[in-house]
């Protein structure tokens, strides 16, 4: 008898189903998973370092720079910690909070459908990428309407919003919100009941809801393992807990229920998008606090104090009241943190992010020991990791 | 935040001493606790019913140089059962080391891998303290307050 050994297989940073740059090192027995080990870093830029230098209003680019597929939720995410830690959350003007959900929910339709068209990519179904791009470039249109940009918009600021949304994103939002469920039964049609894709994702990657509690695991991945937590239902922010939507969940917490649960989620933003639209006030989008938030651009043309106030506000920065706040917001991937602690400077003493997909991705050998190595490929699709958030 | 003030009380009575201080600002409850009763705390936090933390939803550290202690390991708790959060806090001096809580909860792992990585604390009793972010043999720990921004040159062995 010959004999025989554990092959080790480094799949990735270069592979198109890693998602970015993602090591991850395989011990193969046969075509069996034994080892799993990923190994991180490879987009590592120091955002939190960099933030610890940054005047609280420099620092919100940073944020758009990790999960880059849901940048408006990052965003958003820093925004109310500072205002948390500032006391100024009851200031923020009404229509900013409404607009903030609705441009939140659209973006978390796009992080969606750029997940599931990749997925289903990766999976071997490519088909799905050209309907669910189809969608996503027309939200990331009215995006750019609004906020002048298609992938880092840095547009929620403290206080408020950037600028107010032009008339045609309604006229388009309106349409989109009436065309989109149509359409998600289209990738219905392709997938939930397509044989192939059922066998390829039922029954992979299960993780208990034990288990995910003891990971820290939460989004999506945490929903489909049947745990009904979203923390836009149990610790609402800007207003959620007046919005009429549902949390899908699921029972085993395999891929394919994954798979559901996102589907799922699109159909409760796009109810999210149209509330916000019919209530939409009028009124201002940015706060009024002298000292924290600048004042409306048309003013600092005409007036010396504006001026003045604008050129402070952008120079030099706030200060932030002694203490340390946590704050977070349900992202695409799951609960996006910020904790901050400020020492009462302009500057954050230390900007720490709870990481979603950092947490989510741990895992990852949980889910994928003992089974093909082909599976790895749909349980990372299914975690939907995004390397910019979790090597910072 | 009267429920919060009543943890405070509990932790108080379990383990006295252990617990240093508390404080609450803009209606989040941190307590402070010595390093050495870490784990128990934990467990404790985590098993009693009142309690019921059973997500360690982020576990980071500070550096307070030039402050003594040096670091503050911060424990971001959150219970499903009560829907609340605690904040943890424990002070290690420079060169010290705390023990671990990857046994209370798994997410402990990787978040304590990330607080060796780039803060250099170590944490006892780890099963895999390898950096996290930066490659090993990296030299600096890159969030430690005297790390300059631009950082250090590194010698970079090609294989």
């Amino acid at each position: 008898m010959s004999e025989t050994k554990n092959m080790i297989v480094n799949m990735g940073p270069q592979h198109p189903a890693t998602h970015g740059v993602l090591r991850v090192v395989l011990e193969l027995d046969g075509e069996t998973v034994v080892r799993a080990v990923p190994h991180l870093g490879h987009l590592h830029r120091g955002l939190e370092k960099l933030a610890e230098t940054k005047t609280y209003h420099q620092a919100l680019t940073l944020t758009d720079r990790m999960d880059y597929t849901g940048a408006l939720i990052n965003n958003l995410g820093y925004c109310l910690a500072v205002e948390k830690l500032l006391g100024i959350e009851d200031q923020i003007p009404e229509r900013a909070t409404v607009l903030r959900v609705c441009l939140a929910e659209l973006q978390r339709i796009a992080g969606h459908l750029l997940w599931l068209g990749t997925h289903a990519l990766d999976i071997g179904a490519m088909t799905v990428l050209f309907y669910t791009f189809r969608e996503r470039e027309t939200i990331i249109d009215m995006l750019e309407d609004v906020t002048g940009a298609r992938l880092t918009p840095s547009f929620v600021r403290i206080g408020g919003l950037a600028a107010d949304a032009p008339p045609v994103f309604f006229e388009k939002a309106r349409a989109f919100v009436k065309e989109f469920p149509s359409r998600v039964d289209e990738y219905e049609l392709l997938l939930t009941k397509n044989k192939i894709w059922r066998n390829r994702t039922e029954g992979i990657g299960i993780i208990s809801q034990e288990e995910c509690i003891q990971y820290s695991i939460t989004g999506p991945v945490l929903r489909a393992a049947g745990v009904k937590w979203d923390l836009r239902k149990v610790q609402p922010y800007c207003g959620y807990e007046t919005y009429d939507f549902e949390i899908p969940t699921g029972t085993v917490g395999d891929v394919y229920e994954r798979y559901l649960v996102r589907l799922a989620e699109m159909r409760q933003s796009i109810r999210i998008v149209e509330q916000a639209l019919d209530r939409m006030p009028e009124g201002p989008v940015m706060a009024d606090v002298p000292e924290i938030t600048p004042p409306p651009k048309e003013t600092v043309y005409e007036d010396i104090g504006c001026l003045i106030r604008h050129f402070k506000l952008m120079s030099g920065g706030f200060k932030a009241p002694e203490g340390d706040v946590y704050m977070s917001v349900e992202a695409t991937k799951g609960e996006l943190g910020y904790y901050l602690v400020s020492d009462g400077s302009e500057k954050p003493y230390r900007f720490r992010v709870r990481p979603p997909c950092f947490i989510n991705l741990q895992a990852l050998e949980e889910m994928i020991k003992g089974r093909m190595v082909a599976d790895v490929i749909a349980v990372i699709g299914s975690l939907d990791i995004v390397l910019g958030e979790i090597d910072r | 935040m009267s429920d919060l003030n009543a943890i405070v009380d509990i932790l108080k009575g379990e383990f006295g001493d252990a617990v240093l201080g508390h404080h609450e600002f803009r209606g989040q409850t941190s307590v402070v606790v010595a390093k050495d009763r870490i784990l128990d705390v934990a467990t404790f936090c985590r098993d009693d019913e009142r309690l019921g933390f059973n997500m360690l939803t982020d576990l980071t550290a500070v550096d307070r140089t030039p402050r003594t202690p040096r670091f503050e390991v911060i424990y971001n708790l959150y219970s499903f059962p009560h829907n609340r959060r605690l904040r943890l806090k424990a002070p290690v001096e420079e060169n010290d080391t705390i023990p671990t809580v990857e046994g209370v909860w798994k997410a402990a792992n990787w978040l304590e891998r990330e607080v060796y990585d780039l803060f250099g604390i170590v944490f006892d009793g780890h099963s895999d303290l390898r950096r996290i972010l930066l490659w090993d043999g990296y030299v600096g720990h890159p969030l430690r307050k005297d790390y300059p921004l631009e950082g250090i040159p590194q010698k970079v062995v090609y294989r």
